[in-house]
């Protein structure tokens, strides 16, 4: 049927002209069926020419598509939040509270598992020159600098950006997608101030939090390094850390985090409000979510540094 | 009958360039189920996006209750909506679902909200379903408490997404009779949309017919006025639902 169509429509193409005849009635029925003109549907758009420059000429289109939209979407939640401001009982703060424990007391384990490991790597990778110089005091230095002012606020970041971040733009993107953001909004209830703050306060709660635990067990890995590899006891490694690290650079390192919770946050529910097209838009939104929010954390990171050692 | 709802020079679409609908005008007047039909495609879920205020329309304004909408709009929400998937909110129970305006929207302690929602619930029939989440539901079942939902405020106007697509004739029956209740015993003027013949000539006082080519009203009246229409297009619409 196949061959007999498509030979057919290549001689209609060609202005040759063909007729069935001798076949079944039935037969020649399915042929006339198959040489329907399909209609036209919205979605078939002509083609336009395909290149390198015409690669590059849509992809800046799409990612100023996305930056406007992001931009947008920030300036949206400006305009609510004064409206939040003046008044606060119209935020959804009953949610606050298990969103904190889902993104905050749920990801304990593996945030301090990382991060105990993160301080025990970083001891083992200065042990060889410390030792060489006879520096091997300094590993507190290494260590409580590092995970307090750079480690804990990034690592931490990067887990909850992967586990909670990705998660709040798979559940806001399935709720766009399955007109459940319509339906807050025909009741009069800003998805915005019934979704997106009550995210933003829990991830600005926890993170900061999670930060300093991971700091502080990035420490105790490698306090025990300095002593296993090192012979630096305790109560030097105590010592040294007090005499090095001061309260700025805990500070230095909550401020980021600060800045880091509300990137994920806001970051994850644009992306999950944009989504569209169904369970593979969800995916592609939560996906773009961790690739977008790696990449704007990691220049966040450079600017903090920048700015707070310009500082000391 | 005074007008519920109605729309002026109104033009949808995604841009100039693509109009859905152009210069329509119509009114729903109170107390009547009012369909909009049409092929796919045509505008319908478009147009009631429009007039629930979730799509900004290309020209002309929307009026409800004689106010502009949405610009004038007041805060407290003025009508309720079913959405074509039903839209329950899928972490929360079907009687936290119903509850969910009234905890928003009424200062009633919580013992009062929860019975409000059960009478709600009760309405529909889906009493038993309270502690359900909607993933438990059937279609049909997902339909009523959406229904339960929108009234959960007893609005007096009702927006309805084709409320009997996807479901089989017996559960889309319930459902039209469940509409038909609401209009009859609570006085709740209905706006549906629908390509469903039987639902529309079962339920609908008055209905217009869109067309995507004409990007107009083609047709409106009564279901047996439209239907005994001239126009070929409407009598394809309508004879289509015949059986063969």
């Amino acid at each position: 049927m196949t061959l007999l169509t498509r030979v057919r429509g290549d001689l209609a193409a060609r202005n040759v002209k063909s007729t069935l005849e001798g076949g079944d009635e039935r037969v020649i029925e399915i042929v006339r069926l198959y040489e329907e003109p399909v209609l036209p549907t919205r979605a078939e758009r002509p083609r336009g020419p395909r290149g390198f420059v015409v690669d590059i000429g849509r992809t800046t289109e799409t990612v100023l598509g996305e930056l406007k939209s992001a931009g947008t979407f920030v300036g949206s939640l400006s305009a609510e939040a004064l409206t939040s401001l003046r008044r606060p009982w119209s935020v959804n703060w009953r949610e606050v509270a298990p969103l904190s424990e889902r993104m905050g007391a749920d990801a304990v384990p593996i945030i301090l598992l990382i991060n105990f490991m993160v301080g025990i790597i970083t001891a083992l990778n200065s042990v060889s020159q410390l030792r060489m110089y006879g520096a091997n005091i300094f590993v507190a230095d290494i260590v409580s600098l590092g995970m307090t002012r750079e480690l804990a606020p990034l690592i931490t970041a990067i887990v909850v950006c992967g586990r909670s971040g990705a998660a709040i733009a798979a559940e806001l993107g399935s709720m766009r997608v399955s007109e459940e953001l319509d339906a807050l909004q025909v009741m009069g209830l800003s998805p915005v101030r019934y979704l997106v703050f009550p995210r933003l306060m829990a991830l600005v709660i926890v993170v900061p939090m999670l930060t300093i635990a991971s700091a502080a067990v990035g420490i105790v890995g490698g306090a025990l390094v300095a002593k296993a590899q090192l012979d630096v006891g305790y109560a030097s490694f105590v010592h040294e850390m007090q005499t090095i690290a001061k309260p700025w650079d805990m500070v230095s390192g909550l401020i980021k985090s600060v800045a880091y919770a509300l990137t994920i946050g806001i970051i994850a529910c644009q992306q999950g409000f944009a989504a569209s097209g169904g369970a593979s838009g969800v995916g592609r939104r939560a996906t773009s979510t961790v690739v977008a929010t790696l990449f704007a954390l990691m220049i966040l990171n450079s600017g903090f540094t920048w700015i707070f050692r310009s500082m000391d | 009958m005074d007008s519920v709802v109605a729309t002026k020079h109104l033009s949808i679409g995604w841009s100039a360039d693509e109009v859905l609908l152009k210069d329509i005008e119509f009114e729903v007047k109170r107390g009547e189920i009012f369909a909009i039909l049409g092929a796919s495609g045509c505008g319908k879920s478009t147009l009631l996006r429009t007039l629930i205020g979730l799509s900004r329309p290309l020209a002309g304004e929307v009026l409800i209750e004689g106010r502009r909408y949405p610009d004038e709009r007041v805060e407290k929400p003025i009508f309720g909506v079913v959405f074509q998937s039903g839209a329950l909110f899928g972490s929360l129970t079907v009687g936290e679902n119903v509850a969910l305006p009234l905890i928003e929207w009424t200062r009633l302690p919580r013992p009062v909200i929860t019975d409000m929602a059960c009478a709600k619930l009760r309405l529909v029939g889906l009493e038993e379903s309270a502690e359900k989440l909607p993933a438990e539901l059937s279609g049909g079942m997902r339909k009523r408490a959406a229904l339960a939902r929108a009234m959960a405020l007893e609005p007096s106007l009702v927006f309805l997404d084709e409320p009997t697509t996807g479901l089989d004739p017996i559960m889309a029956a319930e459902i039209d009779e469940l509409i038909l209740k609401l209009n009859q015993a609570l006085g709740v003027t209905v706006v549906m949309v629908t390509h469903q013949i039987s639902s529309l000539r079962r339920l609908a006082h008055r209905c217009m017919m869109l067309d995507p080519e004409a990007k107009d009203i083609i047709a409106e009246g009564t279901p047996d006025d439209v239907a005994r229409s001239d126009d070929e297009r409407v009598r394809a619409f309508f004879e289509s639902d015949r059986p063969s």
